[in-house]
């Protein structure tokens, strides 16, 4: 890493890479440093309503830790993030995901000794028997909401394919099942943004294409998506636009087409 | 007041072989120099004396099991549910204690003494929390077990307080002044009747269960807990005799009805609140934190909200462990109650309520059971003259102790569940 002389420059100007639409997701400016590296180093990012927006970048680029910073499971040295207009960057991470943002890990991250439904009913926001009183007080309209989020949590199962196993361990599943619980479980909290971290690593082609699919038709129905990814064609096929991070900084964004010939990105992956 | 702290170091050296190895009660009796604590022979034929005697020893030894039980659910909504590492469950025994005593001796009424014991315990939750919670669980271990000690240690040594090693002796106890007319003890029953029939209920459809589970087949656990569920009606037909003649003993029977039934209200509470969504945020903590993060629970809170609650259930159980000693000394509350509770907990299956329970009553079993020790080296030593005819205190308690860690080594290799536990959820990878 040649960190002397690229320290020193400023990034590029990516403000003026705004999209026609209205911006769900808008992040500028964000530092984040571990020791005497800079992991994310003024990145900006914009993810527009209804869209899905790629992140990609060669290793070690800073993609995960900018989830992070996005998700504020790391807080940010500098730089403000702004999510349906308000600012979220001084957020405890679980107040973030009340906003709607909610987040995925890049290695699916499964509650084990907890049944697959079970994974499912806990991701439901602001249920009434989370508070402890409330397991006393109101008991009759805990156990109404709970049918209500079954039904839910059965359908959204059926969807990614797991309704079978509802009532096993989610320890007991395989990796790409465990990504398909994880995106389910981001979607029964209702949110209003995805922020998804490498949904295809690891699985097989036929699991990947009905990730995709799913995704896609989540996407139709109005949910947007945030999603790193190594594998191209997942980008190509499903992102809208794509924002390219290379050592911590911008290097390019926009169509999928562009950033597939866009020189700076072709060298950034594959070097000069 | 005094003037050289008393470090525990000189504890080791002077009293730790004799009494450190046993169980509190043990060492209590050992002191009263009796068997049965408080047991006074009356002038009844000696039929019936036996029978007394038979029956208060069973009463005593079910205030023990529920006040282990008790104690030990404290721990299991602490490190079964939520996974958080408490060396140091003791310290609000401690408090629960010695606020009681301390209190209901100037007149306060015992269950407001209680109730302050369980809210000083669930505050230390609060302390500890707020200092540990946000860094690795193992520092909350290592914060738990000290803060035990230092409450024991202040136990000891301000004596304005506590009359540190003296103890403190005369202080009331519930239900003492009682006495029941004939409606009033057969209310008393009822109570005990209603508790008896859900206990078995449970273990009936327990029984059921697994009976289905195995298709028809019967394994040792079966068994076990049939003969368990048929001592468990034996024993409730001694707690019903002993509350008809509630007055031959009014603050024992008092005590066992009061300890049987905060066990069981415990245990409904606690049976509940594993099963509504607030005790899946706890499960899903003790699973993965950042997930329960991510998917936005507070998961700082709901650490600190099951430290508090099972803070305040140990506190309770040492208002019952100190009427039941009708006596408290700092020495009552080493390090080595805390790990009681663990074996407990270990033995029945981390996360299960009713394991919990049937690890306290398997505990206590176990040490009633080699109370008989001493006979029995007399009677090896009569079969083979190379083993000697007796066994001092000092050793015996070890031995005890030793074949506890052997009981529980076994059962890590056979059983690493527990005896409750569900097997598959050890084969689960993270």
């Amino acid at each position: 890493m040649s960190e002397s002389t690229q320290t020193q420059a400023e990034p590029a100007d990516f403000s003026a890479a705004r999209s026609e639409n209205r911006s769900l997701l808008a992040a500028s400016g964000l530092v984040k440093r571990f020791g005497g590296l800079v992991a994310v180093d003024r990145a900006t990012i914009e993810v527009a309503q209804g869209s899905i927006t790629g992140l990609i970048g060669p290793n070690g680029a800073g993609k995960t830790t900018l989830f992070n910073l996005l998700s504020n499971f790391l807080r940010p040295d500098a730089g403000e993030v702004l999510f349906d207009g308000h600012p979220i960057h001084r957020l405890a991470p679980h107040q973030v995901a009340h906003q709607g943002l909610v987040r995925t890990f890049q290695v699916a991250r499964v509650l084990s000794r907890l049944s697959v439904l079970e994974n499912m009913l806990l991701a439901t926001q602001r249920q009434t028997g989370e508070q402890f009183w409330n397991v006393w007080l109101r008991a009759g309209q805990i156990a109404r909401e709970e049918r209500a989020e079954r039904d839910r949590a059965m359908e959204i199962l059926h969807s990614v394919g797991l309704a079978e196993k509802a009532h096993d361990y989610a320890g007991g599943l395989s990796g790409g099942q465990r990504k398909l619980l994880e995106i389910g479980r981001a979607l029964m909290t209702n949110p209003k943004l995805i922020l998804l971290d490498e949904p295809a690593a690891g699985v097989n082609p036929t699991l990947i294409n009905q990730i995709c699919d799913r995704i896609l038709q989540w996407n139709q129905a109005g949910m947007t998506f945030l999603i790193i990814e190594h594998n191209m064609d997942v980008v190509m096929s499903l992102c809208d636009r794509v924002w390219v991070l290379a050592e911590g900084r911008n290097l390019a964004v926009g169509k999928p087409q562009e950033i597939q010939t866009n020189p700076q990105v072709l060298e950034a992956y594959l070097g000069k | 007041m005094r003037l050289i702290p008393h470090f525990p170091a000189n504890v080791t050296f002077q009293v730790r072989p004799k009494t450190i190895l046993l169980p509190d009660r043990d060492r209590h009796r050992r002191r009263s120099g009796s068997a049965l604590v408080g047991y006074k022979p009356t002038a009844l034929h000696k039929s019936t004396k036996q029978r007394d005697g038979m029956t208060n020893y069973l009463v005593s030894l079910i205030v023990v099991t529920a006040t282990y039980a008790l104690f030990s659910l404290g721990l299991n909504l602490q490190w079964g549910l939520t996974g958080l590492i408490n060396f140091g469950h003791v310290a609000s025994m401690t408090l629960g204690a010695y606020t009681t005593v301390l209190l209901s001796a100037q007149a306060v009424p015992l269950p407001v003494a209680v109730f302050c014991g369980a809210l000083l315990a669930a505050l230390l939750g609060v302390l500890i929390g707020f200092f540990t919670l946000r860094l690795r669980e193992d520092y909350l271990s290592i914060v738990t077990i000290g803060v035990s000690e230092v409450i024991r240690l202040v136990a000891l040594n301000e004596e304005w307080l506590t009359r540190g090693a003296f103890g403190v002796q005369n202080f009331p106890l519930p239900l003492a002044q009682f006495r029941p007319t004939l409606f009033s003890r057969l209310v008393m029953i009822g109570i005990l009747t209603l508790i008896a029939i859900w206990a078995i209920g449970r273990v009936v459809q327990w029984l059921r269960q697994r009976f289905q589970k195995l298709n028809g087949a019967i394994d040792g656990t079966l068994i076990g807990v049939a003969l368990l569920g048929l001592g468990g009606l034996w024993v409730y037909w001694i707690a019903a005799t002993s509350l008809y003649r509630f007055s031959d003993n009014p603050a024992r029977s008092g005590l066992m009805l009061i300890s049987v039934v905060l066990t069981a209200i415990a245990f409904w509470m606690l049976e509940r609140l594993a099963h509504s969504p607030w005790g899946r945020i706890l499960k899903a903590i003790r699973e993965d934190e950042e997930v329960a993060k991510a998917l936005g629970k507070d998961v700082f809170w709901y650490k600190q909200q099951s430290l508090m609650l099972g803070n305040a259930i140990a506190a309770v159980a040492g208002s019952l462990l100190a009427w039941q000693l009708t006596s408290v000394y700092p020495s009552t509350f080493e390090p080595l109650t805390t790990f009681y509770a663990w074996i407990i907990v270990v033995l029945g299956g981390a996360g299960n309520n009713a394991g919990t329970i049937l690890g306290a009553v398997i505990l206590w079993a176990y040490f009633e059971v080699t109370r008989f020790l001493p006979n029995l080296v007399q009677a090896l030593h009569s079969a083979v003259p190379l083993i000697p005819p007796t066994i001092d205190p000092a050793r015996e308690g070890a031995v005890r102790l030793m074949f506890i860690g052997l009981l529980l080594m076994l059962l890590m290799m056979l059983r690493p569940q527990g005896i409750l536990g569900k097997k598959e959820e050890l084969t689960l990878d993270r």
